[in-house]
C-alpha cells in the first residue's frame, strides 16, 4: 500500500488575507478571514468542512476557528510541529485524511501576526518552550540564537565545500524580487533589486546578508482538501496531489543538525524528495515549477540539490542565467517567495502552488503540469508535488 | 512589551506623518563671538590658536580668528531650559515655538517610547564662522523607519538634517543626526527595585537540566568533557541520556584535549543581544576526538577566523555571570 494517498485528493479552494507588517486584528481574526476565503473561492459551505489541521506553532485553537467561520462538526483535527518544516506536512495530513475516507473536506490554515506580534527573527531569547531547553543551552551563551545564526552556519560550509558565492545565493534574491515586482499582495510589489543591491546589503549573521532573509509578515492563509471524485463538481479547476511526504533526516536537530559527518546538505529533504518521487512516479524532469521554501536564499540552493533539478554542489550555476524565472528552466516561488511577497510559514506558497496548476499566477509559465511544493529547511520536513486532472 | 496593534497603528500613521517636514530651529541668540569660541574650546581641550589666539589667527589663510566648526550647532542651542521642557504656552510668552523634531519626540515619548539616545551624525562645513555672524537653523525630518527591536529595546531610528544659515542665508553647514527612540527594554525582577540598570550585561545562562547538568558543572570546574557510552565506547555531543549506537543507558564523561579546528562558522552582526561584542564569531569546532561542538573563537579578528583553522579551548570566564569553554587560535 505504498501508494495509499497519491492522485486521491486535491485543492479545491484557496484564500489568504492581505500580507502586511502590521494587521492591526487579531490573529483569530486572520485565521477566520483566511478560512472563510477558502470555502467561497471552493464554492462549498462552512458546514462542509469536517476537519481540520494546521501548524503547531499556530495560536489559533480548530475550535475556535470553527465557531468563527460557522463550520459544525468536525470528525479530523490535527497539529504538525517544527515550524516552517509543517508547510506541507499540513497538506500531507489533509491528504492522509481524506484518502482515509477519515474526513472529507479538510480544511488547512495559518495565521499570524509574526511581524506586530511575536516576531521569529529576534531568537530564542525570550520566551523559550521547556522541552526545547536542553537543547538551546548548547547555542545560547555563544550567541547563536537567530534563524539566520543557524542557517549561516550551513550555509559558510556550504560555500566552503563548494565555491559558491554571496553573488551565488544573490540571484535567488533577484529572481524572488523579479517575481514580486508584478504582485500587488507582494511587500515588493513594484520594487527591483539587483545583484549589487544585494551585495551592498548589511550583514546580519555572515554570510548571511539582509537580502537572503525572509519578510516578516502578518497575515493568514487557508486550502481547502478534497477527493477527487468531488472536486470534479467544483469550480476551480482542482489542484491534485500527485503526492505528498514529510521526513525527518537520522542525527536530525531542530535547525542545529550540525553534528552529521556533512552538513552541507540536506538528508531530510533527500527523503522528501524520494518519497515524492516514488508515490508519484514522477522524476525532476517533470516539474515544470516550484515553490521552494525561501527562508533564506541558501536553502533554495541545497533544496534543488535535493530534488535533483542539478547535481551536488552545483545549484549556483543552476540558478544563474534566469533558470528560475518564467521562461527559465525552473521558474521558482511565482509569487515573489517569502523573501519578496510575505513570510506566511510557507503557506502563502501552497496556494501560488494552486495557482500555477489553475494557471492564474500572476507570473505564469507556459507549462504547468507539476508543481513541487516544499516545506522549511533545517528542522524535519515535507513537499508535495501538485498535478493536473487526469 | 508593546503596544496593541491599534495603537501601534495610530503611532506609526502620526510618526510617518513627519517625514518630509521641515521647521525653523530658530537664530542665535549671540552673534558669532570670542568669549564663546573660548569657553567651547577650553570645555573641548581644544588648543588651535586658529581659534584662540587672535595674533597668531590674523596671520593664518582665515586672517582672524574663526570658530571651531563642530561648534556650528552650539550656535543655535536653546540654552539651559531647551524648548521641549517649556510648554507651550511659556514658549508662546517668549515668542518661540516648538519645533517639529521636538514635537514628534514628544508623541513617541507619549506612546511609551520614552528613551533617546543619539546613534550616528555626520556634518559638513561650507565655510568658517567669524565672530560677528549670525547663525540660523533649519531642520528637515528626512525619515522615520519601521518598528526596530535594538539591544535597548523596541524603537524607531529618526533621522534630521539640520541646515545652518548666515545672516545673508547663505549655508554655512548641515549635519545629519539619527536619533533612536526607544521603549526601554524591561530589566529582570531581580534589578527592579534598582534605579540604575546594570552596567554590564551578562550573556543568556544555558538552561541546566538532568541531561546537561553534569557537563556545565565539569565547565564550572575549568574542563571540557565528551560523553562517552562506556558499553561501545562512542563519544557523542551534545549529550543524551541514550546511546544512539548501542542504546547503552551507562556513559561517562571524557576529558577533551581541547585541540580542534574551525568547522563551519558565522560572524554575528544583528540583532544585537546583551552580553555580546558585535561583531563576533560563532563557530562549530570539531574537536580532535572526532566530536563537533558550538563555541565562540576569542582572540582575533572575527574576520580573520576560517574552516581549517586550529583552535584550542580554554574555560573562561566571559563576563560576571557566564563560564564557557571558549576556543583560540593556535599560535
Ligand atoms: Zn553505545
Amino acid at each position: 500500500m505504498a501508494n495509499s494517498i497519491a492522485d486521491q485528493t486535491a485543492i479545491v479552494g484557496i484564500g489568504q488575507t492581505e500580507f502586511s507588517k502590521n494587521s492591526g486584528r487579531s490573529e483569530l481574526q486572520l485565521a477566520a478571514e483566511a478560512v472563510k476565503a477558502a470555502i467561497d473561492d471552493a464554492g462549498l459551505q462552512p458546514s462542509d468542512i469536517d476537519g481540520m489541521t494546521t501548524f503547531s506553532l499556530d495560536t489559533n485553537d480548530e475550535i475556535e476557528v470553527a465557531r468563527c467561520v460557522g463550520i459544525g462538526d468536525l470528525k479530523f483535527f490535527s497539529r504538525i510541529p517544527h515550524g516552517g518544516g509543517a508547510a506541507i506536512g499540513v497538506m500531507h495530513q489533509a491528504a492522509m485524511a481524506v484518502a482515509t475516507g477519515t474526513a472529507e473536506t479538510v480544511v488547512v490554515y495559518r495565521a499570524f501576526n509574526e511581524r506586530s506580534g511575536r516576531r521569529y527573527s529576534v531568537g530564542i531569547a525570550e520566551g523559550i518552550v521547556t522541552p526545547d531547553l536542553i537543547h538551546w543551552s548548547w547555542y545560547l551563551p555563544f550567541g547563536l540564537l537567530t534563524p539566520a545564526s543557524w542557517v549561516a552556519m550551513f550555509t559558510q560550509r556550504y560555500m566552503h565545500e563548494y565555491g559558491c558565492k554571496g553573488s551565488d545565493l544573490a540571484e535567488v534574491a533577484v529572481s524572488t524580487r523579479k517575481h514580486a515586482i508584478n504582485n500587488p499582495n507582494a511587500f515588493f510589489y513594484g520594487k527591483e533589486l539587483t545583484v549589487e543591491d544585494h551585495q551592498n546589503s548589511r550583514f546580519i549573521a555572515e554570510p548571511l546578508r539582509l537580502f537572503d532573509c525572509c519578510q516578516e509578515s502578518d497575515g493568514g492563509t487557508a486550502c481547502i482538501v478534497t477527493t477527487v471524485e468531488r472536486a470534479k463538481d467544483l469550480q476551480h479547476k482542482p489542484a491534485v496531489i500527485r503526492s505528498a511526504a514529510q521526513a525527518a533526516g537520522a542525527d536530525q536537530e531542530n535547525m542545529t543538525s550540525f553534528y552529521r559527518p556533512s552538513i552541507s546538505h540536506l538528508p531530510e529533504m533527500d527523503l522528501v524528495a524520494k518519497q515524492n518521487y516514488e508515490m508519484s512516479g514522477l522524476g525532476p524532469d517533470d516539474i515544470d515549477a516550484g515553490i521552494i521554501y525561501d527562508a533564506f536564499t541558501p536553502i533554495v540552493l541545497f533544496q534543488l540539490e535535493s530534488f535533483g533539478f542539478c547535481k551536488r554542489g552545483e545549484a549556483k550555476d543552476f540558478v544563474k542565467d534566469g533558470n528560475l524565472e518564467v521562461g527559465g528552466r525552473l521558474p521558482c516561488n511565482t509569487n515573489g517567495g517569502q523573501l519578496s511577497e510575505a513570510y506566511i510559514h510557507g503557506m502563502n506558497g501552497v496556494n501560488e502552488g494552486v495557482r500555477l496548476i489553475r494557471g492564474t499566477s500572476l507570473n505564469q509559465p507556459a507549462k504547468n503540469d507539476h508543481v513541487l511544493v516544499t516545506g522549511g529547511v533545517g528542522v524535519p520536513t515535507s513537499g508535495m508535488i501538485l498535478g493536473q486532472a487526469s | 512589551m508593546t503596544l496593541d496593534p491599534r495603537k501601534k497603528q495610530e503611532l506609526e500613521a502620526k510618526i510617518q506623518s513627519y517625514v518630509g517636514v521641515e521647521s525653523v530651529v530658530g537664530t542665535a541668540s549671540d552673534l558669532v563671538n570670542e568669549p564663546m569660541i573660548r569657553h567651547w574650546c577650553e570645555a573641548m581641550g581644544d588648543d588651535n590658536p586658529a581659534y584662540l589666539d587672535p595674533n597668531r589667527a590674523k596671520d593664518s589663510v582665515h586672517r582672524g580668528i574663526v570658530a571651531p566648526p563642530p561648534m556650528l550647532e552650539a550656535w543655535v542651542m536653546p540654552g539651559i531650559r531647551p524648548e521641549w521642557t517649556l510648554s507651550v504656552e511659556e514658549l508662546e510668552a517668549q515668542g518661540r515655538t516648538i519645533h517639529k523634531q521636538a514635537e514628534l519626540m514628544n508623541v513617541l515619548t507619549e506612546y511609551g517610547y520614552s528613551g533617546v539616545v543619539g546613534t550616528d551624525i555626520e556634518h559638513g562645513f561650507e565655510r568658517y564662522l567669524k565672530p560677528g555672524d549670525q547663525v540660523s537653523a533649519t531642520l528637515r525630518i528626512e525619515d522615520v523607519s519601521e518598528e526596530k527591536a535594538t539591544a535597548l529595546g523596541i524603537g524607531y531610528f529618526v533621522t534630521v538634517k539640520r541646515s545652518f544659515r548666515d545672516q545673508n542665508g547663505d549655508e554655512v553647514g548641515w549635519n545629519r543626526f539619527r536619533i533612536l527612540k526607544f521603549w526601554p527594554a524591561e530589566q529582570p525582577a531581580a534589578a527592579s527595585n534598582d534605579a540604575a540598570p546594570s552596567a554590564n550585561p551578562t550573556r543568556l545562562q544555558p538552561p541546566r537540566g538532568h541531561d546537561n547538568v553534569w557537563w556545565w558543572d565539569a565547565v564550572d570546574a575549568g574542563k571540557l568533557l565528551i560523553q562517552k557510552c562506556d558499553s561501545c565506547n562512542t563519544l557523542r555531543h551534545p549529550p543524551r541520556p541514550m546511546c544512539g549506537e548501542c542504546q547503552s543507558l551507562d556513559w561517562s564523561g571524557v576529558e577533551a584535549s581541547g585541540k580542534g579546528t574551525v568547522y563551519s562558522f558565522t560572524v554575528l552582526h544583528h540583532p544585537k543581544f546583551p552580553g555580546f561584542d558585535y561583531p563576533f564569531a560563532a563557530a562549530l569546532i570539531e574537536l580532535e576526538e572526532g566530536t563537533r561542538i558550538v563555541s565562540n573563537v576569542l582572540g582575533c579578528d572575527p574576520a580573520d577566523v576560517y574552516i581549517g583553522m586550529p583552535v584550542q579551548v580554554s574555560v573562561e570566564q566571559v563576563d560576571e555571570a557566564t563560564k564557557l569553554p571558549i576556543f583560540r587560535p593556535v599560535k
